[in-house]
């Protein structure tokens, strides 16, 4: 017999709540690779605009989690499951600013054609979306081979990130005019290696939901 | 994979180091107790040790003989015509159910907190001072000072000190629960049973009790059954938790509260059934 239906419900309803913020950032970091593969200002400054809707996201599951622990004084697990939401909604918030950064590296290339395909970048971005989603499912089902998952996928992103970076100094030595656009690039394999390094922490919370201990898979 | 591993050990360096704290004297030790009500078997194969100075706590719904427990400590249980013990509880290593064992011996070493204040018709001082009288303490100033200790010891005299020739009845139930824990004190006891003892006091008396239990942990050894999880995870150092007369987790409270090994212990304190 369930004795605590309400307060079952009001912990999904706090699931709810992370996947929608878990999927405003998803989407978030969709468009900032869209807006810099087609030069469109115009898709960036709206990621800019539409960032504050994350961190309201991230507030509500704040007060939320606070209201939960107030009212329902949990224990063990479920008091876990409070506080890892309340870490959680952290990262991701994190990862919908890193998509903002990615944003405002895009207008200031602006129009200028890039100077290379950019593959490692895409691969990188397209990890992380795969990293966040993953994450996200197995925050929901609690499971943990998943979330291992997305700690191994971040060791691609990692080398990514280190060819793409050791590829942008030699294209500079080659391109020497085209210094500032090489450093925004720079920048954004940083902001996805980042970003990356949250999902990571994502999947290191899940581990601390399921197993009460702490893990570091970061390293 | 890899990337655990090396947290793993570490975790398992770290619970060894924490199973490794200085040992603690044992107060109770209670082995293979098995206890019945007639057919019913109420206590299964109970083993727990329970050390001096601590607050250990005993958890579990109605039923689950936490209290029949806590009454076998001080041999209340044998009051019930159709009980019957098999096994040891060793009180500071001497067997209390042993043929020999003088009951009332242990009744002056083991005070007892019921759950409804059972203050005697009396004054407040001769509820303090009639357990030091039956021990033939005759003298008017040393009862004094016991009264006056007792009542201190239990955080009730600053309350009570313009009034003790006054009935006992006329306290608040808060009152008189401390007014109890005093009379407790005033034979000078090793070990404090409480059966649910704020279970009928209002929040603010609740919490006067629970600090006076975190206050006397440093010179007696208090053992409390209560239906109140949170007030255990408060102020014990150590939760069993009971289900159906076994014991099916003993530990650290912080590891029960946070982190609890079985599953059916999680589902307890959550509130998943009872």
């Amino acid at each position: 017999m369930v004795v605590r239906e309400r307060f079952e419900e009001d912990l999904r309803e706090l699931q709810n709540k992370m996947l929608e913020l878990g999927n405003f950032s998803a989407e978030a970091l969709t468009k900032s690779l869209d807006s810099l593969e087609n030069k469109d200002i115009e898709a960036a400054l709206e990621i800019i605009e539409d960032d504050t809707k994350a961190d309201i996201l991230e507030e509500d599951i704040n007060d939320f989690a606070i209201l939960l622990i107030a009212k329902q004084q949990p224990v063990a697990v479920d008091l876990r499951r409070i506080i890892v939401a309340i870490k959680i909604a952290n990262d991701i918030e994190r990862i919908a600013d890193f998509a903002v950064n990615i944003a405002k590296s895009t207008i200031r290339i602006g129009a200028e054609p890039l100077v290379k395909p950019i593959e490692h970048i895409r691969e990188m971005h397209r990890l992380t979306l795969q990293m966040l989603t993953l994450s996200l499912e197995a925050f929901n089902d609690e499971d943990l081979s998943k979330a291992k998952k997305v700690a191994e996928m971040d060791d691609q992103v990692d080398e990514l990130y280190g060819q793409t970076i050791q590829d942008l100094l030699q294209l500079n030595q080659s391109n020497p005019g085209h210094l500032p656009q090489i450093t925004q690039l720079s920048f954004i394999s940083r902001y996805l290696e980042r970003a990356a390094d949250h999902v990571t922490n994502i999947a290191e919370h899940i581990f601390y939901l399921v197993k009460g201990k702490r893990y570091d898979l970061n390293n | 994979m890899a990337v655990l591993t090396d947290r793993e050990k570490t975790m398992m360096k770290q619970e060894t180091q924490n199973a490794e704290e200085t040992p603690k004297r044992v107060v109770y030790n209670t082995k293979d107790l098995n206890l019945w009500y007639g057919e019913g078997h109420a206590l299964k194969n109970i083993n727990l040790a329970i050390n001096e100075n601590e607050v250990t706590a005993i958890i579990g719904p109605s039923g689950c003989g936490k209290s029949t427990y806590i009454k076998t400590l001080n041999r209340m249980v044998e009051l019930v015509p159709t009980v019957r013990i098999s096994g040891e509880i060793l009180y500071r290593e001497r067997n209390i159910l042993d043929k020999n064992f003088k009951v009332e011996d242990l009744r002056t070493r083991v005070g007892m907190v019921f759950q409804k204040p059972n203050p005697f018709p009396k004054s407040i001082y001769e509820n303090i001072a009639y357990g030091p009288k039956i021990h033939g303490i005759r003298s008017k100033k040393i009862l004094d000072e016991i009264v006056e200790k007792s009542l201190r010891g239990a955080a009730i005299w600053d309350e009570v000190k313009d009034r003790l020739n006054q009935n006992a009845y006329g306290l608040s139930g808060g009152q008189q629960q401390r007014l109890c824990i005093a009379r407790c004190l005033a034979i000078e006891p090793d070990v404090i049973l409480m059966d649910e003892p704020t279970s009928a006091l209002d929040p603010i008396s609740t919490l006067k009790v629970e600090e006076l239990v975190q206050e006397m942990k440093k010179d007696y050894s208090i053992i409390i059954v209560t239906h109140n999880m949170q007030q255990a995870a408060r102020i014990s150092d150590k939760t069993a938790f009971f289900l159906n007369g076994e014991v099916i987790e003993f530990a650290n409270t912080d590891k029960i509260f946070s982190n609890p090994s079985d599953k059916r212990t999680e589902d307890y304190i959550t509130g998943r059934f009872g």
